[in-house]
């Protein structure tokens, strides 16, 4: 089996060759909005992290075009299972703006209520987006279990699950592939190669060639997109989409992106990613691949993206501005939802934290009993 | 049988089922033909020796080779004496061809003081410093990515030393595989990654192990050719091995073999396998006897007389009943050895604890042979 | 009422379990023709189809997260690891992940689930057969970590396990798999978790256990009233939320506690029971607590017997702190 050539569906010219993605043309902007709010979004935590009002960010810069393609092709009732490079396809399915910024500050608002770091979404609706986990790959399998669960009940459900290059020399990604294989489990698996795990380029992090090959060895079937061409991913994921809901089981996507940026706000990329690569990918920017395609579709002026963008701006804004308002969250969420219900043990330590915090006067949530 | 890159020249099968040729046959030197079939008998009469002493309740557990021994005995004779080999349950034969003596293969069986591991493994673990066959652990697939690991050290102290990690179908699916696999293609580490796929993970057959019942082809995930031979024609299996020995050596990085073979008694003797799989499939192993066949091979070669194998095998069980025989009277370890080998020195907290416990079994009159209080 | 070995029971559990409720799905290495290589699983694919107890590939990790998943999704997943010793791949998924994510995102999603497997020694299976490696686990919130040590508890207290909301690691003592019988009810009912059990009453010194070494305990107890010493066996039987009060009731009554496990001492379970009578019943204590444990080495074969606790270094125990 030999690598292919990634699929593209938008050309040079913004043509698409007969290719009808499906999508009207509210969707199409849709589409190209979410793209715009993922660089906005972007931007505002950046400025946020720089000016220490949030710890820290991930940057999105370059893989918008794959994050909402992908999104594109799933249906609300799917499931998502996010890396942490991927929220546009929460913004894409109708997560609010101003719910991911609660995140960002770890406020008494966010979903995970201030427990995890910054970027580590959770939501329930409008779609399943399940919380995001540092540690790399171990989402994988539990992909493949809650796509195993909706399988046995008959349930119509698809889980996308996206993960980075680095992501397939995980364990996760060899348990959960050949486990899917086995149990021809509906999962779409989406490798975002964007040619960078932190520091180590695809070649130190394995020897296959390319990523996509490795389905094979889960006997399931591979493929290459153009992770810059929104059309070519959205294609490749309805398709995988399609024969999972047929029962045909699992695929594995590899999408070839590039981040523009480091791998985080504690990252610099200029140590190891050089100049001209950065100036080589610059050029084949996703959001103005999908202009050429909108604009020969009639769809886009140079107005239109500065109408957006306007937009767009304002509500990231109104949204930080919002989230940075909301308070810490109470202190008894250091205590609760570790179980169901508070054992004794946890109890008497968090009326132990009231107590002190109590007597030292800085109880964040009124101090005396605790509340749960 | 899957082919990938330059290792096309790899041959399937060189002996079929009846032990005629099926593929033009290297030179080979008669006295080794001859030797190689001495290496499949000894492993299986050990076997079978190992099988009846756990049955009468004299050793506790046994990993059977049965049906295997042209997969092991082929492959490993292809190592050189600075190769590694890295094993899992079913290699022990191949150790005693390495040069495992038998008396140290039976002692560990026994788990008794002659045990060089000193008792504190279970049976059929072995290990054999000196012709590089490190101890294994009985968890699935570890010895992979160790495997790797002294393969890589090799390579940087610019030591011509190939490591054969061997390992079974259903630890394909384990985490080393995949680390140990990918870290090698990258490192381009001098490592033979041998599969000996005997069809069953204990009660697990290859369909609910893998959508990818071609192991060979996992390979390709991470970079390196994957060859697929008749693991029950041990010259193949020689022949293959050698191949990629050889091509390890050359620094051309790691390979896959896959050795098609079949597990013909249960997992261990703790295993009932009538409960999952049918009579059928092992009787049609059992018409592909690996050692059967390499007999009839010699026969018509002119290399085995009629009956000799006989002779040969009754010298074999007369050395094996003998070495069972001293085994078997020769003592447990002592007690010291418990707290011994935990760290290079045995320290304060461990010593305190072993003359406690010493305190005690003296108190009921049974501190065994002697043990006095800790000496150090 | 039958009477059950502790592994019938364990069978019997996972029975009513996925009779009561479809959700319920048994998988692992080798759990459905073979029925488990201790046969906790016998039948149930008979009886439930393959649809409900399944075989999985070779990987810890894969149980683990795949049982996740399901959880997350509605499923009742009861994982089987085939020894406790094999259970390290799937670290990261069991502390993690599933011991973490109702936590981290908020109660929003979360991962009702049981894990079991079986560990200790008693079985001649050396070093990677026999490891009890309970002290890893409680050291994780956001799990449950039990441990039964009769067939009646066994049943009851796996299949409240199952119905509860939070993950649970289910320990299961193998060298009492077919050692120990008792009646044990048809159909339904349920231990609750975090309680503990009395085996024996008694008012001079207060023995703690859990798992293989309660009957050790109980012949110890029985030999040290013999001697005029009246010993009061508790069971833990849930380590992790442990039962505090009824742990440090039992430590007041008598002032005199010996703690038994077969880990190593070293930041083992026994630690933990020291340092809380340490803060919160020292006043009580009429002797040092007596740790008997296994050694801070791993375990042997051969000598497995003698790394194991016994009834005798029990009895020594109790003996040194009465005659304190």
């Amino acid at each position: 089996m030999k690598a292919t050539e990634p699929l593209q569906v938008i050309d040079s010219k913004g043509g698409v060759n007969g290719y009808d993605p499906g999508l009207s043309e509210d969707e199409l902007m849709h589409c190209y909005r979410t793209m715009l709010a993922v660089r906005a979004f972007d931007a505002i935590c950046l400025k946020l992290q720089r000016s220490g009002r949030i710890g820290f960010s991930i940057p999105n810069e370059g893989i918008e075009a794959t994050q909402v393609g992908a999104a594109s092709a799933m249906k609300k009732t799917d499931w998502i299972f996010p890396s942490y490079r991927d929220f546009g396809m929460a913004l894409y399915h109708g997560v609010k703006p101003v719910d991911m910024m609660h995140n960002m500050f770890g406020n008494a608002s966010d979903n995970s209520r201030g427990r995890q770091m910054p970027v580590h979404f959770t939501f329930v609706e409008p779609i399943k987006f399940v919380s995001i986990s540092s540690p790399i790959g171990t989402h994988l399998p539990q992909a493949v279990g809650a796509a195993f669960a909706a399988q046995r009940r008959g349930e119509d459900m698809v889980a996308l699950c996206s993960f980075g290059d680095g992501g397939t020399s995980s364990l996760g990604f060899h348990s959960a592939l050949n486990f899917a294989g086995v149990w021809k489990a509906p999962v779409v698996f989406l490798c975002q190669n964007n040619g960078w795990a932190i520091s180590c380029p695809a070649e130190e992090q394995t020897a296959s060639d390319g990523f996509a090959i490795k389905a094979d060895a889960y006997g399931m079937p591979g493929v290459v997109v153009d992770g810059n061409d929104l059309l070519a991913v959205r294609k490749a994921v309805v398709e995988a989409t399609e024969a999972a809901r047929a029962g045909k089981g699992p695929t594995l996507i590899e999408a070839k992106t590039f981040r523009m940026g480091g791998h985080s706000t504690s990252d610099d990329p200029s140590g190891y990613v050089p100049k001209e690569v950065f100036d080589e990918w610059r050029k084949k920017d996703p959001i103005k691949r999908f202009e050429t395609y909108l604009a020969a579709s009639g769809l886009w002026t140079p107005e239109k993206r500065a109408e957006l963008e306007k937009e767009v701006d304002a509500e990231v804004s109104a949204a930080a501005k919002d989230a940075q308002a909301v308070g810490p969250p109470p202190l008894e969420t250091v205590f609760s939802d570790v179980y169901a219900e508070i054992p004794a043990h946890i109890r008497a330590q968090g009326q132990a934290a009231f107590d002190l915090a109590t007597r030292k006067g800085d109880a964040q949530s009124g101090g005396g009993e605790f509340p749960l | 049988m899957t082919i990938v890159d330059s290792t096309s020249e790899i041959r399937e099968q060189y002996l079929g089922a009846d032990g005629a040729v099926t593929s033009e046959l290297p030179d080979y030197d008669d006295a080794w033909l001859r030797d190689i079939f001495v290496h499949l008998l000894r492993v299986r009469c050990v076997d079978q020796r190992m099988l009846k002493l756990q049955r009468s309740g004299r050793i506790g557990f046994v990993g059977s080779m049965l049906g295997q021994e042209a997969a092991m005995i082929g492959t490993a004779a292809a190592l050189r004496r600075q190769d590694w080999m890295w094993s899992g349950l079913r290699e022990g034969g191949a150790a005693l061809m390495r040069g495992l003596p038998l008396s140290e293969y039976v002692a560990q069986m026994y788990c008794n003081s002659n045990d060089t591991a000193k008792g504190r493994q279970m049976c059929n673990h072995f290990q054999h410093k000196d012709s590089n066959y490190p101890s294994w652990s009985s968890v699935i697939g570890t010895q992979i990515a160790h495997g790797v690991g002294a393969a890589f050290a090799a390579k940087r102290k610019g030591v011509d030393e190939v490591h054969a990690v061997y390992f079974g179908d259903g630890a394909t699916s384990s985490n080393p595989f995949h680390s140990a696999m990918n870290f090698a293609g990258v490192w381009k580490a001098p490592v033979v990654f041998v599969c000996v796929n005997n069809g069953w993970a204990i009660s697990v057959p290859a369909s609910q192990q893998t959508a990818q019942p071609d192991y060979a082809r996992k390979a390709a995930a991470y970079g390196m050719p994957g060859v697929t031979v008749d693991g029950n024609d041990v010259l193949a299996c020689c022949e293959a091995s050698k191949a990629l020995v050889e091509r390890a050596s050359a620094g051309h990085g790691p390979a896959l073999l896959v050795v098609n073979t079949y597990r013909l008694m249960g997992h261990s003797s703790s295993d009932d396998p009538t409960k999952y799989r049918d009579a059928d499939e092992v009787d049609s192993w059992e018409k592909r006897d690996p050692i059967a066949r390499y007999k009839k091979f010699l026969e018509t070669r002119g290399l085995l007389a009629e009956g000799e194998a006989d002779t040969i095998e009754a010298s074999l069980l007369a050395e094996i009943d003998s070495t069972v025989h001293a085994e078997e009277a020769a003592q447990p370890m002592p007690l010291k050895s418990l707290v011994e080998d935990v760290y290079a020195d045995v320290p304060r907290h461990l010593r305190a604890q072993y003359n406690e416990f010493l305190r005690v079994a003296e108190r009921f009159g049974d501190a065994q042979r002697g043990d006095g209080a800790f000496p150090l | 009422m039958p009477t059950l070995t502790l592994i019938q029971a364990v069978n019997d559990g996972l029975h009513t379990s996925m009779k009561e409720d479809p959700s319920v799905h048994v998988f692992g290495e080798d759990v459905a023709k073979k029925g488990g290589v201790f046969l906790a699983t016998e039948n149930l694919e008979t009886e439930f189809g393959t649809e409900r107890c399944f075989n999985t590939p070779l990987s810890e990790d894969g149980i683990i997260g795949t049982a996740i998943g399901m959880a997350m999704n509605g499923l009742r997943p009861v994982a089987e690891i085939q020894f406790q010793d094999f259970i390290f791949p799937a670290f990261d998924q069991i502390v993690s992940e599933a011991a973490k994510l109702r936590y981290r995102s908020g109660g929003q999603y979360t991962a009702p689930m049981v894990i079991r497997t079986p560990y200790g020694g008693g079985i001649r299976g050396g070093l990677y057969h026999s490891q009890s490696g309970e002290a890893y686990f409680c050291h994780t919130p956001g799990l449950k970590v039990v441990i039964p040590s009769t067939p009646y508890d066994a049943k009851g207290l796996l299949i409240a396990s199952i119905a509860d909301p939070d993950p649970v690691l289910f320990l299961e003592p193998k060298a009492l798999y077919r050692s120990v019988k008792g009646e044990v009810p048809e159909g339904h009912y349920t231990v609750d978790l975090s309680t503990t059990r009395d085996v024996r009453e008694g008012g001079d010194v207060t023995v703690f256990c859990y798992g293989a070494m309660v009957p050790v305990c109980t012949k110890a107890a029985e030999s040290a009233a013999e001697g005029g010493i009246e010993t009061h066996v508790v069971d833990l039987r849930t380590l992790l939320p442990l039962d505090e009060e009824a742990v440090l009731d039992a430590v007041k009554r008598t002032g005199r506690v010996v703690v038994v496990h077969e880990a190593p001492r070293f930041c083992g379970f026994g630690a933990e029971i020291s340092a809380m009578i340490a803060e919160h019943a020292i006043e009580y204590m009429e002797a040092p607590v007596i740790r008997v444990t296994g050694f801070d080495t791993p375990f042997p074969n051969t000598l497995e017997h003698h790394y194991m606790p016994d009834h005798r270094r029990v009895l020594d125990a109790i003996e040194h702190v009465y005659n304190f």
